[in-house]
C-alpha cells in the first residue's frame, strides 16, 4: 500500500521582480520520511517552504500538505504544521515557558494542557531546568534547542525545520539531529529540514531533494541517489584476497548480474548492477579463495552534490 | 477570535511587565499629579478661584478646575495630557508593534501558528488601546481623589459626565497615536527609523503647527498695518482652520470645550460671532451644547484614527513575508 502523501506541490513557481526563485517545483513528501532539502543559500528553499506554509503566495502552481491546499486553507495547514524559521526568535523578555504556552495557546490549547505540555517540551529538549528564566540569557544552541520544543508543544504531523543546526557546536548539532530523528520516529513526525550542511542531512534524512536555482535536480532515496548518480545504476565492490588467481575472477565473473571485473594486484574491483557481496563471497569461498576483506562503494552525497552543483 | 485574544493578552501583559511600560505610566503618573498639586502651586490658583464669586456661573465646575488650572511655573494637566503624555503614550507602546517582531524573528513563528494574520494586528491594536485606557483611568481617578481629600469639593452629575466624556476623547486620541505609530512600523523595519518618523509628526504638530498656521493665515489673509474687524476675523478664521488639521488642536478644544465650559477658545468665538453676531455669549455652555461643539472634533480624530489604522492593516495583510 502507498503510503500517505504529506506534502505535494505541483509546478508551484515564485517570481520577485521578473527573477524566477523558485521554478515548477514537483515535490513529493511521503508520511513518515525524513526529508533533506538540500540547496546552496538562495537556491529557493526557504521561499518553497514559505509557500508550503502559506506565508507567500506562489505565483503559480499548487501546494498541499495533507490535502489541504496550503494558498487557500492555510488555517488548516499551519495547525498540523511546525515550523522553526532560520534564525528563529524568541521573546527575548519572557521565559522558556512564557514563550512555549504562547505558542500553545495561538494552537488554542486548552489551559490545563497548556502547562503540561510545555513542561513535557521542556523536558524532551533538556531544557526544563532553565524553563524560568528569560530567553534573552539563553545561548544560541540553547535557542535552537527551544525552537524543537516550541514544535513540540504544538504537536504537527509535519515539521518544517529551516536549517536547525546553524551556529551550534559540532556536538551540539550531532546531539540536536539525533534528537530530531528521534522524535520523528516516536512520533511518526515527517520532517523536512533545510540544510546545507550536507553531512547533517545524510545522518538522519532517508530522502533528499536538492534545490538549485529554483529547480529540483535531483530527488529520491538517500542511498538510490548515488548508485544513480555516480555509478550509472551500478554497485562497486571492492575485495582484497588472499591470492587472487584468475580461475577465482572467472568465478566472480560468471555470477549473474556482475558486469565488469577489474584486477589490481590482490584487489578486485567488481561493478555489478545490484548488491551482490552475498553471492560473491560465497562463490570465493566455494573456490577456496581466502577472502581478506569486502567493501561496498558508498556514495558520499557530498558527491553527489558536488556533480550536480557544478552541472547547474 | 481565540487567536487575536490570546495576542491581546500576551501584549497587555508585556505592557505591564516590561520596563518601557512600568516607566511610561511612572511619568505619566507623577506629570500628572505633580501639575495638579506639585510645588507649582496650581491648588492655590484653584483655591483663589473657588473663593472668588462666582461669575457666569463658572464655579459651578469648581471639581473640573483640578484639571484645567495651571500653576506658576508648570502647565495645567490637561496641557500635559494633550501635548505631550498621551501622544509620547500611544507613540511609544506602538513604535515597535510590527517591525520588532519582524527583528526578532518572532513574527515568522507567528505567523505559523493557526491564526489568521490580522489576529496580530488588531490584538496589538487593542491592547494599546487598552493600556492607554487603563493609564488615564488611573489618573484620572488619582487626580480626582487628591480633589476629594485636598480641596473636599466633590463633582456633580454633569462633571462626572464631562469628565467621562474627556476620559473617552483622550482614548480616542491616544489610539491616533498609537495607530500613527504602529503605521510607521509596518512600513519601516529599523525601529530607530519608525520612531523618529512618529516622532517627528508629533513634534510638528506639537510646536510648529500654530507657526505654520499664522504663516499660512497671513498669506491667504494678510492683515495691514492697522486690521479692520472683517479683516483680523478672516485671518483668525484661516489660522483656526489651518491648526485644526493638527490633531492634537483638535483634541485640544475639544477636551477644553469639556473640561472648562466657562472658557471660551477663539474658535468657539468666532462661531458665535458668527452665529449670532454677540462678541460674547456670557455663561457656560450646557453638556447638550457642548456636544454639538465637540462632535466634528471627534470625528475627525476618530476617523484620521481609522484611516491610520486601516493603511496599517492592508499593508499588514498583503505583506509578503520572505526569506530574509
Amino acid at each position: 500500500m502507498a503510503k500517505q502523501l504529506v506534502v505535494q506541490t505541483v509546478n508551484l513557481t515564485k517570481n520577485y521582480d521578473k527573477t524566477t526563485v523558485v521554478d515548477r517545483l514537483n515535490l513529493r513528501i511521503e508520511e513518515g520520511d525524513i526529508f533533506g532539502f538540500l540547496g546552496p543559500n538562495g537556491a529557493g528553499k526557504t521561499t518553497t517552504i514559505l509557500m508550503l506554509l502559506g506565508l507567500t503566495e506562489p505565483t503559480s502552481g499548487t501546494a498541499h500538505i495533507y490535502g489541504y491546499n496550503s494558498t487557500r486553507e492555510p488555517l488548516k495547514v499551519k495547525r498540523i504544521t511546525g515550523y522553526v524559521p532560520e534564525r528563529v526568535g524568541f521573546y527575548d523578555d519572557l521565559t522558556a515557558s512564557y514563550n512555549l504556552a504562547y505558542t500553545a495557546r495561538l494552537n488554542g490549547l486548552p489551559e490545563e494542557l497548556v502547562i503540561k505540555r510545555v513542561g513535557e517540551s521542556l523536558d524532551i529538549v533538556g531544557l526544563s531546568p532553565v524553563a524560568e528564566q528569560r530567553v534573552g540569557e539563553f545561548s544560541r544552541g540553547m535557542k535552537q534547542r527551544l525552537a524543537i520544543a516550541d514544535i513540540l508543544v504544538k504537536t504537527p504531523k509535519v515539521a518544517i525545520l529551516d536549517e536547525p543546526t546553524s551556529g551550534i557546536d559540532p556536538e551540539g548539532i550531532v546531539q540536536m539531529l539525533d534528537m530530531i530523528a528521534e522524535i520523528a520516529k516516536e512520533r511518526n513526525m515527517t520532517i523536512i529540514m533545510c540544510s546545507h550542511q550536507l553531512y547533517q542531512v545524510q545522518r538522519i534524512c532517508n530522502r533528499v531533494g536538492m534545490l538549485v536555482n529554483g529547480k529540483l535536480v535531483i530527488e529520491g532515496l538517500l542511498d538510490q541517489l548515488g548508485r544513480e548518480a555516480l555509478g550509472g545504476g551500478r554497485v562497486r565492490i571492492e575485495i582484497k584476497l588472499a591470492k587472487t588467481t584468475s580461475k577465482l575472477v572467472d568465478c566472480v565473473k560468471r555470477i549473474k548480474g556482475v558486469v565488469s571485473v577489474e584486477r589490481s594486484g590482490d584487489l578486485l574491483l567488481i561493478t555489478c548492477q545490484d548488491d551482490l557481496r552475498a553471492k560473491i563471497a560465497k562463490a570465493i569461498v566455494d573456490a577456496n579463495g581466502l577472502l581478506i576483506e569486502m567493501k561496498i562503494q558508498k556514495y558520499a552525497l557530498e558527491d553527489i552534490y558536488r556533480k550536480y552543483f557544478r552541472e547547474a | 477570535m481565540q487567536g487575536m485574544m490570546t495576542v491581546f493578552y500576551k501584549e497587555l501583559a508585556d505592557h505591564f511587565n516590561s520596563w518601557r511600560g512600568i516607566i511610561l505610566f511612572i511619568t505619566v503618573l507623577l506629570v500628572s499629579i505633580f501639575a495638579t498639586i506639585g510645588p507649582s502651586g496650581a491648588l492655590e490658583n484653584i483655591r483663589a478661584q473657588l473663593e472668588t464669586p462666582v461669575q457666569y456661573g463658572a464655579g459651578q465646575y469648581a471639581f473640573l478646575y483640578l484639571f484645567t488650572t495651571s500653576g506658576e511655573d508648570l502647565p495645567s494637566f490637561l496641557w500635559f495630557i494633550t501635548r505631550f503624555l498621551v501622544p509620547i503614550v500611544g507613540i511609544v507602546l506602538g513604535l515597535d508593534a510590527i517591525n520588532g517582531e519582524k527583528n526578532s524573528g518572532t513574527l515568522s513563528r507567528l505567523l505559523a501558528q493557526p491564526i489568521y494574520r490580522d489576529a496580530v494586528i488588531n490584538g496589538k491594536f487593542l491592547a494599546g488601546v487598552v493600556t492607554i485606557a487603563i493609564m488615564l483611568t488611573t489618573t484620572i481617578l488619582i487626580i480626582s481623589a487628591i480633589g476629594f481629600n485636598v480641596l473636599g469639593i466633590a463633582p456633580s452629575s454633569e462633571e462626572i459626565a464631562r469628565l467621562l466624556l474627556f476620559w473617552g476623547t483622550s482614548i480616542l486620541y491616544g489610539a491616533f497615536w498609537l495607530g500613527l505609530a504602529m503605521l510607521f512600523s509596518v512600513y519601516f523595519r529599523p525601529v530607530a527609523t519608525s520612531a523618529i518618523s512618529s516622532l517627528g509628526i508629533w513634534m510638528f504638530f506639537s510646536f510648529f503647527m500654530s507657526m505654520a498656521a499664522r504663516l499660512t493665515a497671513n498669506m491667504l489673509a494678510p492683515m495691514s498695518q492697522t486690521p479692520t474687524t472683517p479683516e483680523l476675523l478672516k485671518n483668525v478664521g484661516v489660522q483656526i482652520t489651518a491648526s485644526r488639521f493638527s490633531p492634537i488642536m483638535l483634541f485640544g478644544e475639544a477636551s477644553t470645550v469639556l473640561l472648562a465650559p466657562g472658557e471660551r477658545t477663539a474658535a468657539e468665538m468666532l462661531q458665535l460671532y458668527h452665529a449670532s453676531g454677540a462678541r460674547w455669549m456670557p455663561g457656560p455652555l450646557t453638556l447638550g451644547q457642548t456636544l454639538l461643539t465637540i462632535w466634528p472634533h471627534l470625528a475627525t480624530i476618530g476617523g484620521l484614527t481609522a484611516l491610520l489604522f486601516a493603511i496599517s492593516y492592508i499593508r499588514f495583510m498583503r505583506e509578503e513575508i520572505r526569506s530574509t
